[in-house]
């Protein structure tokens, strides 16, 4: 039952993925994102990650996506249409494919002997896990978590300040 | 129940609810509709519908039919998928969100241990149904009611977010159950002990429902009605029956988290009425029915049509059986008696905050759009900011100062935020120069 799950939401990202890079209509890609997000969530969910699967709904989908589409739907969609999509340079492109599998591959097989996951570690059968990202966030990695805070709320800020001028 | 499996024996309660969740929401949805043009007649000294069925009882019945065979109006250049797509994705995100929501401390399909979190997930994936029907219908008003309430939306959610965290503390727990049993461990709705917080949160969902004095992205007077402008028939019921779905949501978050969920008023006075097991209060939801049934048979003969009286007649029966149920409850098995009458006090108390949404929809005129933005970044953020900070503060002192009484904390944090709304409050808008329609493209 799991594995089935988790085939089932892994090959629904992935296509969704796919689609989202080639529609042309930018709101269908949008969706196809949107879909692409949600079956992650669903891997999460899968892995019995509760909380993970609730934030990332609330913040990717629910929040990020929302804004993207809203941007989306000030754009003027009729230009966009007739816009080349792909890009003419099949001859550099390939041997960058070919470059990035090739290195892939050379992981894979540097790696072959360690990709048995073994079996499931203890913290999976925590029933808990929100206390446990707590714990993790504001004890164990207090100081890198509001170092990061810090960093998007200087980002933030910046938006701000470079979108109204006249402050 | 024997007669079960044992491996699908945790399975079939919960779908038998989901079950009697998904058909009876739809009538359930029709009739807040009718509750609230009734409300509204009454408020403007009228009588509302009283054709159909009597005193309109009948009305949302007739009115799904009239719907359900209504032509179905696709526009010619509407992008038809998501056309399609909008209208189902709004009430199954509705629905959804059912899921986890206690109707008692039987009554409930999933008990998740981040069950609130999921059901502000869930209907904060609603939003997608109003986006894209805005979009996908290929017109002005519903993309600019789209755009809206995309906005509208993903402003107030951070403010209701915030005001569902002041409660969450008090909790300690993301269980919709543990909520409730914290309620009734620590003996005090939550309501009282984090009014701010409580108040946040009723402002916010109703801007996140949509509602008047909200409810720009449908404002008939500027947008016909907003992203469903080009919606009809059964499309367009599938809107609206997520929007009252929604807003039963809302009430259940706002019910189990600051209203003591399925507790009866005064959970812990317990009196033993004549040496029984029987507690006073618990007569109360008998007396209603009773009370509304013995109505119903007074109003009986002095409807105007035969049918209308028939109909008047079986809804007192209806009535007065459910006064007997509830009786009966009261000699059943435990389990069953806390089961009906907690679902009886929770279904009562999201009518309650439900007739709040539709007095405050009658008595406020609808805000501009700046108005609503204001309000929600620069006066209800901040407050649940700070309300969430001092809530906090309080918390941590009463665990080290060992100061147990929870009005304490209530008179001293609502003294604080008062303050702070106060200072908040002085900031005015500035006078709006009017915007240039049509600019740009």
């Amino acid at each position: 039952m799991d594995s089935v799950l988790f085939y089932f939401f892994s090959a629904l990202a992935i296509a969704s993925a796919v689609l989202m890079v080639t529609r042309r209509n930018i709101v269908h890609s949008a969706v196809f994102l949107i879909t692409a997000l949600l079956a992650t969530a669903g891997i999460f969910l899968q892995l019995q990650a509760e909380f993970l699967f609730v934030v990332q709904i609330i913040l990717y989908v629910g929040g990020i996506m929302v804004l993207f589409v809203f941007v989306i739907m000030l754009v003027n969609l009729d230009l966009s249409l007739h816009l080349m999509q792909f890009n003419r340079m099949k001859f550099v492109s390939t041997i960058l494919a070919a470059v990035l599998a090739g290195q892939l591959f050379t992981a894979f097989w540097i790696t072959r002997n360690s990709l048995n996951l073994g079996p499931r570690g203890e913290a999976m059968a925590q029933p808990h896990n929100t206390e446990s990202i707590a714990q993790a966030l504001f004890q164990n990695y207090m100081l890198p978590f509001e170092i990061a805070s810090i960093l998007l709320l200087v980002a933030m800020i910046g938006a701000v300040v470079m979108a109204k001028r006249k402050v | 129940m024997n007669f079960i499996p044992a491996s699908l024996r945790d399975y079939v309660l919960p779908v038998l609810y989901g079950i009697v969740i998904v058909a009876l929401l739809p009538l359930l949805a029709g009739y807040i509709v009718l509750l609230e043009r009734k409300v509204m007649a009454d408020m403007q000294a009228r009588l509302g519908p009283m054709r159909v069925g009597p005193h309109g009882l009948l009305q949302p019945i007739a009115d799904a039919l009239k719907l359900l065979i209504k032509e179905d109006i696709i526009p010619q250049k509407a992008d038809r998928f998501l056309f399609w797509c909008a209208p189902v994705l709004s009430v199954t995100m509705a629905l959804l969100a059912y899921a986890a929501i206690p109707f008692g401390p039987v009554f409930q399909i999933a008990d998740l241990n981040v069950g609130l979190l999921f059901i502000l997930a869930i209907s904060s994936l609603g939003i997608y149904g109003i986006v894209l029907g805005g979009w996908a219908s290929n017109s002005h008003y519903s993309l600019l009611g789209a755009l809206r309430s995309a906005a509208q939306l993903v402003s107030y959610e951070t403010a209701a977010g915030l005001a569902v965290v002041s409660g969450l503390m008090l909790a300690g727990s993301l269980s919709m159950k543990d909520i409730v049993q914290a309620q009734s461990d620590q003996g005090v709705w939550f309501a009282f002990v984090v009014p701010v917080g409580f108040f946040i949160y009723l402002v916010a969902s109703i801007a996140e429902t949509n509602r008047a004095p909200f409810d720009l992205p449908e404002a008939e007077s500027e947008l016909v009605a907003g992203y469903m402008t080009e919606y009809s028939g059964f499309r367009w019921a599938l809107y609206f029956l997520g929007e009252y779905a929604n807003m039963v949501v809302v009430a259940s978050i706002a019910t189990t988290l600051f209203l003591g969920g399925w507790l009866r008023p005064f959970a812990r006075y317990q009196d033993h009425l004549f040496g029984t097991s029987i507690e006073l209060l618990d007569l109360l939801p008998t007396l209603l029915f009773l009370g509304a049934g013995v109505y119903c048979f007074w109003l009986a003969p002095r409807q105007p049509v035969q049918i209308q009286k028939i109909v008047m007649a079986l809804v007192g029966g209806l009535c007065v059986a459910l006064a007997l149920g509830m009786t009966g409850a009261l000699f059943a098995p435990d389990t069953v008696r806390t089961g009906i009458h907690g679902a009886f006090w929770f279904l009562a108390k999201v009518f309650v905050y439900i007739y709040a949404f539709l007095w405050i929809r009658f008595t406020f005129p609808r805000y501009r759009f700046d108005q609503l933005m204001r309000l929600g970044w620069r006066f209800l953020i901040p407050l649940a900011l700070v309300n969430v900070i001092v809530v906090g503060a309080t918390i941590v002192l009463q665990q080290n100062w060992d100061w147990r009484h929870p009005m304490l904390t209530a008179i001293v944090t609502t003294a604080i935020m008062l303050c702070v709304a106060a200072f908040l409050a002085r900031d005015r808008a500035p006078e709006v120069e009017p915007l240039e329609v049509g600019e740009g493209d």
